[in-house]
């Protein structure tokens, strides 16, 4: 009856995500001491955006789960979160000239 | 006990009795799991918008007063920063390998990552007490003796001035008043915003070291077996979220601008 379809990762994964992120923390500090213009603002949200769906994907098992709902609880978590972000941004952003 | 076809036969009582973590109004522990792990998810997406809303007005007045906020941005310490980013994604990585020592039945192991997090976790706070501290003698705490014009503080010197657009004021006195008086203000929200931001940060762990301290005690009694270790699996879950809030606002909050001639 306990059937067991947990998925168990290998240790190996856990390390390589773990140096990915170390490195990205220090590419993103080192980057923002580049003059990129209006990108860095760019460059620091996709490595930060990089970063965080590791840690959802692998390090919160969302990548192996089975569960469904799960899914649909991140994925609509993260929708309403955009609907906020990009309209109020869009209405402030257009609003106030300089 | 073990698993034999002759479980499955006995009365759903005697099955329960056999196991304990089993309660009585779940079919079985995959649906148990499942069951806790999305009430997590579930309290995990309140906070998405809770935190959501306070990144939403700090990008709106970061917007608005985007020079002062650079300025402040710049007063915080990048390396410290950075350092303390990258203990707290230490953390993370030990309790991941804690859920997986459970998964294997590694009592040992589980209880030696557990208490790696919860130094992890610990010492974080404490770098992060040592930075608002660093932030007290500035008098860069909001309406408590603030001061970002004068002092060790001053935000208006060398490339700042220019920055902010205080050298075209020289000549005229009472504009340069004005724009200092602004500075204040706008500076000031920019540390509003900060403190607020990592502070209820900080307070999530504070939480997060509470939870880990009786997810260890549990794991140090061996109650977490690799059929049943859920209250250390959603635990990880909470303390995961609380990392990528983090890994937003460190890019957020202390690289708003670093170029070097800006």
């Amino acid at each position: 009856m306990a059937e067991h379809s947990e998925h168990i990762a290998p240790s190996g994964l856990y390390w390589l995500v773990w140096f990915i992120l170390i490195c990205a923390t220090v590419l993103t500090a080192w980057i923002s001491t580049i003059d990129l213009g209006m990108f860095n603002t760019v460059v620091a949200l996709v490595i930060a955006t990089c970063k965080a769906s590791l840690v959802v994907l692998i390090f919160m098992n969302v990548k192996y789960t089975s569960e469904k709902m799960t899914k649909a609880i991140l994925i609509s978590a993260v929708f309403w979160l955009l609907l906020l972000l990009v309209l109020s941004l869009a209405d402030f952003g257009t609003r106030f000239k300089g | 006990m073990s698993d034999s076809p002759a479980i499955n036969a006995t009365p759903v009582v005697a099955e329960h009795e056999a196991r304990p973590e089993l309660r009585h109004h779940f079919a079985d522990e995959q649906q148990q799991r499942n069951a806790a792990s999305l009430g997590m998810w579930w309290f995990l997406g309140t906070e998405i918008m809770f935190f959501g809303g306070m990144f939403l007005g700090y990008l709106v007045y970061r917007r608005l007063y985007f020079p002062e906020f650079a300025v402040a941005s710049r007063s915080l310490d990048l390396k410290v920063g950075t350092f303390n980013t990258i203990v707290l994604i230490c953390s993370s990585l030990t309790v991941v390998l804690a859920v997986r020592a459970a998964q294997l039945g590694n009592r040992r192991l589980q209880v030696k990552m557990l208490l790696l997090t919860l130094l992890f976790g610990l010492s974080f706070l404490g770098i992060k007490g040592y930075e608002w501290g660093n932030k007290y003698k500035e008098h860069h705490i909001p309406t408590f003796h603030y001061d970002a014009i004068h002092g060790e503080g001053s935000l208006i010197q060398g490339n700042n001035a220019k920055f902010l657009g205080l050298d075209q004021l020289q000549n005229d006195p009472a504009k340069l008043r004005q724009r200092e008086d602004e500075i204040q203000r706008h500076t000031q929200l920019f540390y509003s915003f900060y403190f607020a931001l990592t502070g209820m940060h900080a307070l999530h762990m504070v939480i997060g070291v509470g939870i880990f301290s009786v997810i260890t005690f549990m794991a140090w009694r061996g109650k977490f077996t690799p059929e049943y270790h859920t209250p250390l699996e959603i635990a990880g879950l909470y303390w995961h979220f609380v990392d990528i809030v983090w890994i937003y606002l460190f890019p957020l909050l202390y690289l708003i601008d670093r170029r070097p001639g800006a």
